[in-house]
């Protein structure tokens, strides 16, 4: 293995982990927002709106934790 | 089965549920072999081994090769098989998409949302406490236990809520057992979380009280998420790893800062006493139940849940660093003999009503049935979510139990027993040890405490501080650097982060509960968003959870020895509920020939739960029996004597309420799932009559979506997403 694999292979694993936690907290909602938006033509909300319509649905969906 | 394919089948036969079960090939033949074989190795050293020292890492293979072996056998036949999961059918994620609860997920994604609700302080507390039984039986528990029953039941739960479109598990009750069973349930649910609740907090009193570093690390997690929650909403929205970020580092400031204000003049203003800490908690509990979730519950979940994460991979790693040498016994007399401090009962039936979440957990089935399932993306996804996820959760359940066993055995005692029995100081506590036959000392007994920069670990119940000394012994010896104090804190912090945000995320389920029956007589309670609804809820809700902690933190017998019990029970009884209906449902669907999937663990859970119920309601030993123990103390207090360990006719008073109040739950939480039992049975038995009945599952819809089912994709499945890919267009996730 060169180098060069080795260091693909990192920047391959780390790509994937931050993939991964943007994606499990909730973060990758506006890329998906933004491309829902640009596939309908529509124009996307200010992120600042978003995020308070994201949490406002939290607020009614409550997560339960369990023991 | 009598199933049979054709020859001149086009292509191969495909059962529904994915590609066909195939013929093993002679390499996975040789793999599970050896996996096989491996497990059987650890399990025989395990058994075998008597007075020698065996290292703690034959627990773990043991556990993992089991895990493996049922994952990629048994889970996958009651997938396919029993279940008979469907990737043709769409899952209501995709029928239902709405962007808030109904959302396709990626299954490694929504693997880690499961997790991350159903794992808590229940796997890492049980098999602590159920260590004074030796290691033996608790592992084998947890293993056989999350096999057979407790991974099962998360599974089919699951299954059979996703086929409803996410329906609740009191929901599912009311309309495939019946109103009786649905009414009883609920109740049930209820009167469950609050006892859960009021256990947990008790655990974090017990962990935090006399110490003034915990309480200032502890306290200072609510500036730091409310920092957080105004960073999100306000500063930067949305930049949830980046808040967290910042987060986690504030977070091991405190800790380290915790360490500096116990040697300053603040420490006497933070050692606070148990009775303070219910009161900070049940006003914490109040505000953050009616608080704007963005404020102060949200970012502590995400805070907690990295922390959570966090520890157990990094006690997995130090565990394989450091290999433990384990100190318990295989299996001590008071396993036997039902005498031991730290609770009372034998083997059967308080092993297993101990160790509960690790092994088997009710209130998975409120998670299972409600969140995870409107989040599926393919029906098949079920078996690495429902059963992959609980297998997990044990996972957790045998590193606590290892963390448990690796401690010195003495001092194990000494921090379990309650005060009445140690006597509080550790002359006391060393005598009282040494009566096992230990050879603790009370100098050993001190350097313990000092080593940890705790004025004391007499008597410090409820399994986390015990949790706690065995992983800052793990880590220190695989990481170096004598920092016991420091891993001491940061378990404690990590343990009471993540149960005061199963308390306050509890409370508000609780809260939502309570509006939501009340608001079918009384119309405008049930509005979510009126206010003083909200505020009569949550209080409510925490004055319910918060007298149980009280009555526990002031019991003179030992809270947690005398509640914890109610806990698992309840717990177990949780679990009886819930398997029962995933019985009737079975039968329901003409599947009685594998109702023994669901049917064999719901047998043993009843017979446990029923058993020990029993105990708790009728034995007249009063160490077991709740009404007995009320007898003797009335006896004692009416002929003017006083009773070890109560020092006054007060406590006298207030063992017999407290033994009275704890009988009377134990008999009412039996009853009711008794009740939903015999309504169930009714049912069982029109069903096997007609040979089915009809039941709320939602009709079939073809599905367009093609997901891998397995944690790692199989080259077929990229073969298939490609091509689906290149049909429809891209979606633009990330594979």
């Amino acid at each position: 293995m060169t180098a060069a694999d080795v260091r693909s292979a990192v920047v391959r694993a780390g790509r994937g982990v931050r993939w991964y936690l943007r994606e499990w907290s909730g973060e990758a909602r506006w890329d998906d927002h933004l491309r829902e938006c640009a596939a309908h033509g529509h124009a996307p909300l200010t992120r600042r709106e978003f995020e308070r319509r994201r949490s406002d649905a939290i607020e009614r969906n409550p997560v339960s934790r369990c023991c | 089965m009598s199933t049979t394919y054709t020859r001149d089948d086009t292509g191969p036969a495909r059962p529904p549920g994915g590609p066909a079960g195939r013929r093993l090939s002679v390499r996975s033949v040789l793999v599970w072999t050896a996996v096989a074989l491996a497990g059987a190795v650890a399990w025989t050293v395990l058994a075998l081994s008597r007075g020698e020292t065996v290292s703690a890492l034959w627990i773990l293979f043991a556990a993992l090769c089991s895990y493996a072996i049922a994952y990629r056998f048994y889970a996958r036949f009651i997938a396919r098989t029993v279940l008979r999961t469907d990737d043709r059918r769409a899952t209501p994620a995709e029928r239902l998409h709405n962007g808030v609860d109904f959302d396709v997920t990626d299954r490694r994604v929504l693997f880690g949302h499961h997790f991350a609700a159903i794992a808590g302080a229940g796997p890492l507390v049980g098999p602590v406490l159920a260590a004074q039984m030796g290691y033996l039986p608790g592992t084998i528990w947890i293993v056989v236990g999350v096999i057979f029953a407790g991974a099962v039941q998360d599974l089919t739960v699951l299954f059979f809520s996703m086929r409803r479109n996410g329906k609740s598990l009191g929901q599912m009750v009311r309309e495939e057992i019946g109103v009786v069973g649905g009414v009883a349930a609920l109740i049930a649910v209820f009167a469950i979380m609050i006892i859960i609740l009021a256990v947990l907090a008790l655990i974090v009193v017990n962990a935090l009280a006399e110490s003034p570093w915990g309480v200032f690390s502890i306290a200072l997690t609510i500036p730091i998420a409310l920092f957080m929650g105004l960073y999100l909403r306000r500063l930067r929205p949305g930049r949830v790893l980046e808040a967290t970020g910042i987060g986690v580092v504030l977070l091991l400031l405190a800790i380290i800062g915790g360490g500096w204000v116990q040697e300053s003049a603040l420490a006497d203003a933070l050692t606070l006493s148990k009775e303070w800490l219910v009161l900070a908690l049940v006003v914490y509990g109040f505000v953050a139940s009616v608080l704007p979730v963005w404020l102060l519950l949200t970012p502590r979940d995400y805070l907690s849940t990295f922390m959570k994460v966090g520890v157990i991979v990094l006690l997995a790693l130090s565990l394989l660093i450091a290999r433990p040498v384990l100190q318990a016994d295989a299996i001590t007399d008071f396993a036997r003999e039902g005498t031991g401090p730290v609770f009372a009962g034998s083997l059967f039936p308080f092993v297993f009503i101990t160790i509960a979440c690790g092994a088997l957990s009710g209130f998975h089935a409120l998670i299972a049935s409600g969140t995870t399932p409107k989040m599926v993306a393919k029906e098949s996804q079920v078996r690495l979510i429902g059963y992959g996820g609980m297998l997990m959760e044990s996972f957790v359940a045998i590193s606590a139990l290892i963390a448990a066993c690796v401690i010195d055995q003495g001092l194990y005692f000494a921090m379990n027993s309650p005060a009445g029995a140690t006597g509080g100081a550790v002359e006391s506590a060393a005598t009282f040890v040494q009566g096992f036959g230990f050879d603790t000392s009370a100098q050993d007994l001190a350097a313990a405490a000092a080593a940890v920069q705790e004025p004391t670990l007499i008597s410090r119940t409820g399994g986390a501080p015990t949790l706690a000394v065995g992983i800052s012994q793990i880590f220190s010896d695989a990481f170096g650097g004598n920092l016991q104090a420091f891993w001491y804190h940061f378990a404690i912090m990590f343990e009471a982060l993540f149960i005061l945000t199963a308390v306050d995320a509890g409370t508000r389920v609780g809260r939502f509960m309570l509006q939501d029956t009340i608001g079918n007589v009384w119309k405008k309670f049930g509005d979510l968003s009126w206010r003083p609804g909200n505020v009569i809820a949550s209080a409510v809700v925490v004055g319910l959870w918060g007298s149980v902690l009280y009555i526990g933190v002031t019991d003179p017998l030992g809270g947690v020895n005398q509640l914890f019990p109610l806990f698992g029970i309840a717990n177990q009884l949780l679990a009886a509920i819930a398997l029962t209906l995933v019985t009737v449902l079975l039968i329901k669907h003409g599947k009685l020939r594998y109702a023994w999937v669901t049917g064999i663990p719901l047998a043993w859970d009843l017979i446990v739960t029923m058993t020990a119920s029993w105990q708790k309601v009728f034995s007249d030993v009063p160490a077991i029996g709740y009404f007995a123990q009320a007898d003797r103390y009335r006896d004692a207090r009416d002929a003017g004597q006083l009773l070890a360990p109560a020092k006054d006719q007060g406590q006298m008073d207030q063992v017999v309420f407290n033994s009275t109040l704890n009988g009377v739950l134990q008999s009412l939480f039996a009853v009711l799932v008794l009740v939903v039992v015999v309504n169930a049975v009714v049912v069982i038995a029109r069903a096997v009559r007609a040979g089915g009945l009809p039941t709320t599952e939602e009709p079939a819809v073809p599905s367009a979506l093609v997901e891998p089912s397995g944690l790692f994709a199989t080259a077929e499945e990229k073969r298939a997403q490609a091509d689906h890919e290149r049909l429809v267009g891209s979606g633009g996730g990330q594979q």
